[in-house]
């Protein structure tokens, strides 16, 4: 009861009206840069850092946690609206979140993307208040053979990312993996694939692509199409408003998507991307509309959402109770505890529990501020799509392009932007998936280093892969989703018979 | 009809000017505008280093407002080179350096090195120490020397980047002990809290890595402390050195910070007196001793000369030990 005590003190001091405030300046201010993409919220944080350096402690955490949610917030309205992730962990929500505001359904989606990131903070909340101690411990058990496991699961079940031909998938899949070794390898230190440029040792930056093959490719093939027969894109069809259809499938989403996201956010190499497209599998593999998937299901939209917020949450575990920044977003928390002589550590829970439960507090108002404020907007914000095409993939191109270079100022970044963009053009046009090659450049390196890790601390005996307890029930689980779809097969003409 | 199209965009493309005014503003054109590197993943020694140096500055009146960024990889050789591609000429923009950089760059081979940037000033510098976690059967670093005796290749070390202090300190450890080099089981992590969570985890036999960012887990009775590298004791701290155990080790890993290439003299002067602004400020000592870092102020001329005699003595030791091939 203790910690509940502190976290109803932690809400209180939040919601002094002079708080809220601040909280309301920070969301509106992340909204604003978060929907640049390119410009996700650990950048945004950074970015705006020195704003709130000058607020006493509770006032500077508060404005950081709005600035934050809302920075996330901008990036899946954008993910949503103009099929531009803001960062890699959006990604996912673009998949279905463009189709259905292209049917005329993007106030929906935008409404189960604000409830879903609500209602996964809130469960992922809770889960931080009672369950970070304990949660820590199996946390940091987990070695190299583990999340590489666990990297083999999410290649498996992202194949429901791969479209209707697994050979295109594949094939998409793996100019991923390959554009994934460029760069220094991080366990020796060599360059591959660099051709003796140093602006390739840094690697490919997964938002560059992201962007690239997501909206400039869209906007390439959108062009390219005038004048043919273009798909109608209606900007509002029907009721702004969820309906209770939408309802029904998206609270099973909800929930999925945050005991999936924050679990893994708590993992130490755990990340943001990994829970967003397993939730976005697994709510494809559930549904009972597999059909609408890549036609805009709502299942899509609300299950990666939920897992993204509730991830975001789940990075606050370690951070808070070891000290380990497991992500630049972590990082930027870090920075905004050191500005006030503050080190996150095993201590901090002891030493100043007010701070620590007031920026938990400050997340969770930050959250609902956004879905207060957001729901409103919705309806505006649909209307951006019926501006006439030509000027909004114009102003789409301007916007990618701005993203990139804030993020980066490289001409050679442009140049990589350009490519990827030329490149998602062709792979639209002859009807390639393009997530697969984002989900093949995310995991790739950290599967190799994992792999490689793995083997090195076992002396090279790949037994390991299956004697760590963890690991093995986790290549179980990806062997089961591998042959699964072929048993199924059998029984669904059972089913069908029973139908 | 269009009219009414137009002004609904328009709070759309306002979000997006003001965004664009906020980006370019912040990354902006103001002299003290600093913004600071930390070539390495958030959490470890750099990163601390340049968020220290960040508080301090604006502290101390040096600076008005400093950001910090991440570039991490491969012991700061992806920084670097990142550095020097894209801020060349700018004295608005700093990097974090040190020994680790130094070493990968000798054992990466990379093609972009510390020759390359103009060195400014060296802050710091701290010493490495060998920790297990408490339920490890290992209980002194006599311990350890047995195991490393008996087979080097079983004994799994965890710290960071290739070449690095970290790796060099395991590597000088096995050879000291009467061990072969070579067969240094060692894994690279690109960041302090990437390590800390493998050594927490069991995971390695031991890690190898700066005071500072194990000590809070020492504090908090999960790690325990085998040995710290450098020659002297630390007050206050009950940990033999290597030397005292018998192993003939000395290390310490410096910490500097770096301007781009291509300042005029006038810059590098003007850059060169904010660091000093800062590193003799109270707010940057009581930073100091916090962090339990040791004060390492070197500028100008000696720190050219400390950086070019440390860069040919860690080229013998990476040859020594066989991490950098003839």
């Amino acid at each position: 009861m203790e910690t509940f005590d502190a976290l109803l003190q932690g809400l209180s001091v939040a919601a002094l009206p002079g708080n809220l405030i601040f909280a309301l300046i920070g969301v509106l201010l992340g909204t604003a840069v978060g929907v640049l993409p390119g410009i996700g919220p650990a950048l945004t944080v950074a970015l705006l850092l020195p704003v709130t350096y000058k607020l006493d402690p509770a006032g500077s955490l508060i404005m950081f946690a709005g600035i934050y949610y809302g920075g996330m917030y901008g990036g899946s309205t954008t993910a949503i609206l103009i099929n531009t992730p803001g960062e890699s962990a959006s990604m996912a929500t673009a998949l279905e979140g463009y189709r259905m505001a292209r049917a005329g359904r993007g106030a929906q989606a935008l409404a189960t993307a604000a409830i879903g990131s609500f209602v996964a903070g809130t469960i992922a909340t809770l889960g931080l208040t009672f369950l970070a101690p304990w949660l820590v411990e199996l946390a940091v058990q987990m070695g190299p053979e583990d999340y590489f496991a666990l990297m083999c699961v999410a290649f498996v079940t992202v194949s429901a990312t791969f479209g209707d031909s697994p050979v295109r998938g594949l094939t998409s899949l793996f100019v991923g993996l390959a554009i994934g070794l460029v760069g220094i390898d991080r366990l020796t230190g060599q360059p591959r694939l660099a051709f003796g440029m140093p602006e390739l040792l840094d690697g490919i930056d997964v938002t560059t692509l992201a962007v690239g093959l997501f909206a400039i490719g869209e906007a390439l093939y959108v062009a390219s199409m005038r004048g043919h027969a273009t798909e109608q894109v209606e900007s509002v069809r029907g009721s702004l408003w969820m309906s209770l259809d939408d309802w029904a499938r998206s609270w099973k989403a909800w929930i999925r998507g945050a005991f999936i996201g924050f679990p893994i956010g708590a993992l130490p190499a755990g990340g943001a991307e990994i829970p967003t497209f397993l939730s976005y599998s697994i709510e494809k593999k559930l549904s009972r509309h597999p059909e609408e998937f890549g036609h805009g299901a709502i299942e899509g939209v609300a299950g990666p959402e939920a897992a993204n917020n509730a991830s975001a949450a789940g990075t606050l575990v370690p951070l808070l109770t070891l000290g380990l920044p497991t992500s630049a977003t972590a990082a930027m928390m870090l920075a905004g505890f050191q500005q006030y002589g503050l080190n996150p550590g095993p201590l901090l829970f002891a030493e100043q529990p007010q701070l620590v439960w007031g920026l938990i507090a400050s997340l969770y108002i930050a959250n609902l501020m956004l879905l207060v404020l957001n729901l409103p907007l919705v309806g505006l914000w649909v209307r951006l799509l019926a501006i006439p095409q030509p000027w909004l993939y114009a102003g789409i191109l301007v916007f990618a392009t701005m993203g990139t270079i804030v993020a980066k100022a490289s001409v050679t970044e442009l140049a990589l932007l350009t490519a990827f963009g030329l490149m998602g053009y062709v792979m639209r046009r002859f009807d390639y998936p393009i997530a697969p090659v984002v989900v093949g450049l995310i995991l790739g390196p950290m599967a190799e280093t994992q792999l490689r890790r793995a083997m090195a601390i076992s002396l090279g005996d790949p037994m390991v892969l299956v004697t760590s307890p963890v690991s093995a029930s986790l290549l179980t689980i990806a062997a089961i989703a591998l042959l699964a779809p072929f048993a199924m097969s059998g029984l669904g003409r059972f089913k069908a018979a029973e139908d | 009809m269009l009219t009414v199209m137009r002004a609904r965009a328009c709070p759309f493309l306002m979000a997006g000017l003001t965004a664009a005014a906020l980006a370019f503003g912040a990354a902006g054109a103001q002299a003290q505008d600093l913004k600071i590197m930390a070539p390495a993943a958030p959490g470890g020694g750099w990163d601390q280093t340049a968020r220290a140096m960040q508080q301090a500055l604006v502290q101390s009146g040096a600076a008005q407002s400093v950001q910090v960024f991440n570039v991490p990889g491969a012991g700061g050789t992806i920084g670097i080179a990142q550095f020097v591609n894209t801020s060349k000429g700018d004295p608005n923009v700093l990097m974090a350096s040190g020994y680790v950089m130094m070493g990968a760059i000798l054992t990466n081979k990379s093609p972009v090195g510390l020759d390359k940037v103009t060195p400014i000033a060296r802050l710091i510098q701290e010493t490495d120490a060998i920790a297990v976690p408490v339920n490890s059967p290992l209980k002194t670093v006599q311990d350890l020397a047995e195991l490393v005796r008996k087979d080097p290749a079983r004994v799994t070390w965890a710290g960071g980047s290739a070449g690095g202090p970290d790796h060099i300190a395991a590597a000088l450890f096995t050879q000291k002990v009467g061990s072969d080099p070579t067969k240094l089981n060692y894994i690279p992590f690109s960041g302090g809290g990437e390590a800390l969570a493998a050594i927490l985890g069991g995971k390695v036999t031991a890690g190898m890595s700066g005071l500072g960012e194990l000590e809070s887990q020492v504090k908090a009775g999960k790690l325990r402390l085998l040995a710290i590298t450098q020659a002297e004791r630390i007050p206050g701290l009950d940990v033999p050195t290597l030397k005292e155990a018998g192993i003939d080790v000395a290390l310490a890993n410096w910490r500097a910070i770096m301007a781009p290439p291509g300042l005029t003299p006038d810059q590098v002067k003007s850059v060169t007196a904010m660091i000093e602004k800062m590193a003799k400020s109270q707010a940057w000592a009581d930073i100091l001793k916090q962090k339990g870092w040791d004060d390492a102020f070197l500028a100008g001329e000696p720190f050219v000369a400390f950086l070019k005699d440390e860069n040919a003595s860690t080229a013998d030791i990476l040859k020594s030990v066989g991490l950098i091939k003839p």
